[in-house]
């Protein structure tokens, strides 16, 4: 195994030329990692770190095992590979000044605001069914963006 | 660091290369077939899969079964049973991503089989439900 050093040294360099395209493009937001979008969009959309603050963030990625109700445990060195870019870019503490009830987006004073439009009976619809369901109304929720553009309330 | 890589003569960079072409495939693929075959060795029982059909659809005392959120027949697109998302077939003759790495396929019957039976699956289990889904054909 003598070539592994240098195989280290590899590895290590593509991870800083990796690191310095996500610090110069730092000023505008960097997009989700693809290791996030494997792992957290299996059961719903891409939610985007600044939707949540980083206190709800480290707490729903502290209690993976029993999330909502279902199990969504994932082991440590995947967890490590996203968990910086969710708390380093999450919704400041402006825009928190308390955590949303439960952690959940869906609570937060945000989302009450850009879906004030929308009645309680639509949320309902079976095409819909959870307002956690971003992905029925937001066309790109998987890749996570929510542009206004990409809209459409299903019947 | 990386004067070292720089420094490294080519025949060595074409090793370091390859290697790192490997450890980018990373999660070894498999075919559905094999995986069900390497549950059946470890269970030391041939896979059945009627009792396969029995166990997802099954609700083993609780409120969901497999079938809650993969459909009673998982060969048409599913439907999460709390955040409504669609979710692609689980057959493997109607979806080729499925059962082709080992590691995602262990990750996802230690989370559904908790969700469903509050433990996780054992090797006679995943066989089992694994061969029903090996009989589901367009
Ligand atoms: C095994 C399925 C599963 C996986 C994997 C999963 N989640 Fe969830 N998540 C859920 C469920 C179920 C809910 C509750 C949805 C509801 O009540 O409508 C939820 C809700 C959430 C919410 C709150 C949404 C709201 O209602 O405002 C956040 C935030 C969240 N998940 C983040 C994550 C992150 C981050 C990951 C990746 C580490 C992840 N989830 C992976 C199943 C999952
Ligand atoms: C029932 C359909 C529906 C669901 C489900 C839904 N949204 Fe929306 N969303 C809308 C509508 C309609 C708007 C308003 C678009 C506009 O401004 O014209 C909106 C606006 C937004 C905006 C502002 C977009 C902008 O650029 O103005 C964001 C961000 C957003 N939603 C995020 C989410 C997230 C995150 C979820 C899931 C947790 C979600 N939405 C679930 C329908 C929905
Ligand atoms: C609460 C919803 C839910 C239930 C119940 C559920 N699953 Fe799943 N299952 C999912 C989701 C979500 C995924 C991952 C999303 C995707 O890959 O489309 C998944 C993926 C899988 C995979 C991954 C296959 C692959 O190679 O991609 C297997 C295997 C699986 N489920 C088996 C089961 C079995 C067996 C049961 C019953 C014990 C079960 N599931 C119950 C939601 C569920």
């Amino acid at each position: 195994m003598n070539h592994s050093f240098p195989f280290v040294l590899l590895l290590l360099a593509g991870a800083v030329a990796a690191a310095d395209t996500t610090s110069s493009a730092r000023a505008k937001r960097p997009p989700p990692p693809p290791v996030y979008l494997e792992e957290c969009t299996g059961c719903h959309a891409a939610y985007l770190p600044r939707m949540l603050p980083a206190a709800s963030w480290q707490r729903l990625l502290g209690g993976l095992p029993t999330h909502f109700g279902v199990d969504a445990s994932l082991d440590a060195a995947t967890l490590a590979a996203f968990r910086p870019w969710l708390l380093d870019n999450a919704g400041d503490a402006q825009r928190f000044p308390v955590a949303p009830e439960q952690d959940r987006i869906t609570r937060a004073q945000w989302f009450t605001r850009q879906h004030h439009g929308i009645k309680p009976a639509t949320w309902q619809r079976p095409a819909i069914g959870s307002k956690s369901n971003c992905g029925a109304c937001h066309g790109q929720a998987d890749q996570g963006k929510y542009g206004e553009h990409d809209v459409h309330i299903p019947k | 660091m990386n004067a070292s890589i720089r420094s490294a003569s080519p025949s060595r960079l074409a090793l370091l290369l390859a290697s790192l072409a490997l450890a980018a495939a990373g999660a070894r693929a498999e075919s559905p077939v094999q995986i069900r075959d390497g549950y059946a060795t470890l269970a030391g029982a041939t896979p059945q899969a009627a009792r396969g059909q029995q166990f997802f659809t099954s609700r083993h005392g609780a409120d969901w079964s497999c079938s809650s959120c993969h459909g009673a027949v998982p060969t048409a697109t599913g439907k999460h049973a709390v955040t409504g998302k669609p979710i692609q077939p689980l057959a493997p003759a109607f979806n080729a991503e499925r059962f082709r790495t080992p590691a995602k396929v262990e990750k996802w019957f230690r989370r559904n089989c908790n969700d469903v039976l509050g433990r996780e699956c054992t090797a006679a289990e995943k066989a089992d439900v694994l061969a029903w889904l090996l009989t589901l054909k367009p």
